[in-house]
């Protein structure tokens, strides 16, 4: 078992290193570099040494080639380099804004697991009936709807209107400021996590199986329990764990909407104004967190069905 | 055949938007970007002006319905773009294997480990933003699903007897994917198309909104919701009708993309997801 986590923890380590070379060969091709894209916004002018200076000591007047090694270098040592920006290591900026990005994460999560799942199941247990047909209805509404005008339309109704909660911010962490945004970004995933669910309890009812234990005589509620529910959860939570990626990926807009000091609005901040180390390091850390989350994901699998092998 | 609901609605919704995009000039009531006046902002919803006025006073209804041509613009582009590197990609992988195979599949995996916004995002910082770029960040980041299914397809449908026989007769490789294997896809293909270009809208709206996809002055759903953060205590309609429009069109779509999946691939009624 320790085994199996740790292949597959080191199968990530080869996908890691191309995304990597993707990222720093995307910003390679940049037309200018930070030094000059400061000069370029109209705000400020910076003299032609200064702009070499920060060239040689960041390192742009390199090779590409130089530079990627030097980079995959400092990577193994767990070293993201310094930001343009604020000069502290991109590893300490990145650490003070991981947490709230996995909270605001697991928090929606949690929100659409809550809600999608049993919502599945009861449209599953009863379809073509109004529960499910309000449910579905509810799931595609869901999965069509922009998170961040949700956001807005929330935060105008529960912060403003009604005074319940507080409009944006982090405050002290507490779940008064993750109610809002939670929400706002588990609504697609739930709308999705009822839709599997329903799906894969309709396939399973169908199966040989469940028929044979009903043909038993077996009641209803040991049907849903040992054979509907077991089965189901595989796929439900593989779809949970693909579902991390796209929430981490989505958090951006709400944070930015919420002003959540997440990874997110961090990432959208340094895209701005170009600060390349923490944009790379900040989308290097959101791969390397889907891929952990769905090696777990596959673990859990595993040591539910025990027809998965651990290979 | 008996139509489906969802195929009926959803095809209702996506027309409508089509069609207000296409007839924009003639309905419009006031250039969507020029006819900016202070005299009349953030005037409520009213008979003079249909869906109010923004903090410049201009007219949201005018607006909206140009937003619908960058909204469809980007939405059809840039998914044509997805499903033809995926359907090359795809399709060339099932069918010659080896090396190739290989490659495209770790391409795929790849794609798959960075999300796609995230992706778009990264592609956005590197250039303009703007209508080509947007076009380029959601054309090359979205086609790792139409190429795998592409992919399975072919592996399927390679061995049976008509590509067999196209093989006798000395069709090139080329000829037999494209008059042989393509049409025989097509269907599950489109499927995934639609349903792609309905989150093709809402990248482009959220890019916009964070500043990075069309830019203010242009009348982009996402940008315009951007605008109206400022104004939604005071002028909450702003923010209504922009977002109304980018969920119509996507529900829209993806109604039409199940109904299109229940008629072409029926067996997937039950498992649909």
């Amino acid at each position: 078992m320790a085994a199996f986590l740790l292949r597959r923890l080191l199968q990530t380590v080869p996908i890691l290193l191309a995304v990597a070379l993707i990222i720093f060969i995307l910003f390679s091709v940049i037309p200018g570099t930070f030094a000059s894209s400061m000069s370029d916004d109209g705000r400020s002018v910076i003299d032609v040494q200064v702009m070499e200076r920060m060239n040689k000591e960041f390192g742009f007047n390199d090779p590409v080639y130089v530079r990627f090694g030097k980079y995959v270098a400092q990577l193994v040592q767990l070293d993201l380099g310094t930001s343009f920006r604020t000069r502290q290591p991109v590893t300490k900026v990145l650490a003070e804004r991981m947490w709230p990005t996995l909270l605001l994460t697991f928090a929606s999560m949690l929100f659409s697991i809550v809600v999608g799942v049993p919502l599945g199941f009861i449209a599953a247990l009863r379809p073509g009936s109004w529960v499910d047909t309000v449910s579905m209805v509810g799931a595609v509404s869901g999965l069509s709807l922009p998170k961040f005008w949700l956001g807005l339309l929330m935060m105008y109704l529960f912060a403003l209107v009604l005074g319940w909660l507080p409009s944006f911010g982090y405050g002290d962490g507490s779940l008064r400021y993750l109610v809002l945004p939670s929400i706002a970004l588990g609504v697609a995933p739930m709308a999705l996590l009822a839709r599997t669910t329903r799906a894969a309890v309709l396939e399973i009812m169908n199966a040989d199986f469940v028929r044979t234990a009903r043909a038993k005589g077996m009641s209803e509620r040991k049907v849903v329990q040992w054979h509907l529910t077991r089965n189901a959860l595989v796929i439900v939570l593989t779809t949970i764990g693909l579902q991390f990626g796209t929430v981490i990926g989505q958090a951006v807009v709400i944070e930015k909407l919420f002003s959540w000091p997440g990874l997110g609005s961090l990432l959208v901040d340094s895209v701005t104004l170009r600060d390349i180390p923490v944009v790379q390091g900040a989308i290097l850390l959101i791969v390397l967190s889907f891929l952990v989350i769905n090696t777990l994901v596959d673990v859990l699998c595993a040591l539910i069905d025990p027809r998965i092998k651990y290979t | 055949m008996k139509i489906r609901a969802n195929l009926l609605i959803g095809g209702i919704l996506f027309a409508t938007v089509v069609v207000a995009g296409l007839l924009a000039p003639l309905l419009a009531h006031t250039d969507p970007v020029m006819d900016a006046n202070l005299m009349y902002a953030e005037e409520p919803p009213g008979a003079e002006f249909w869906f109010g006025t923004d903090a410049q006073g201009r007219d949201i209804y005018s607006r909206v319905l140009h937003g619908a041509r960058i909204s469809l613009t980007v939405g059809i582009v840039s998914q044509l773009i997805n499903t033809i590197i995926g359907v090359c990609l795809g399709l060339s992988a099932g069918y010659w294997g080896g090396w190739w195979d290989d490659f495209v599949s770790g391409l795929t995996n790849l794609m798959l480990a960075i999300p796609s916004l995230i992706f778009a995002l990264a592609i956005m910082a590197i250039l303009n933003p703007g209508l080509t770029s947007l076009l380029i960040a959601l054309g090359l980041t979205n086609w790792s699903f139409t190429c795998r299914l592409a992919r399975a397809s072919t592996l399927s449908l390679k061995s049976q007897g008509y590509v067999q026989a196209a093989k006798v007769l000395g069709y090139s490789d080329i000829r037999i994917m494209l008059t042989q294997l393509l049409p025989n896809m097509l269907g599950p293909i489109i499927v995934i198309g639609t349903l792609g270009m309905g989150g093709a809208v809402l990248a482009e709206a959220s890019l916009s909104f964070l500043g990075l996809g069309i830019r203010p002055p242009y009348p982009s759903w996402g940008s315009m919701l951007s605008d109206a953060r400022d104004q939604i205590t005071t002028a909450p309609w702003i923010s209504i009708f922009p977002g109304l429009a980018i969920f119509v069109t996507v529900l829209g779509l993806n109604l039409l993309g199940d109904g299109l999946r229940d008629i072409l691939d029926p067996q997937s009624r039950t498992r649909r997801i």
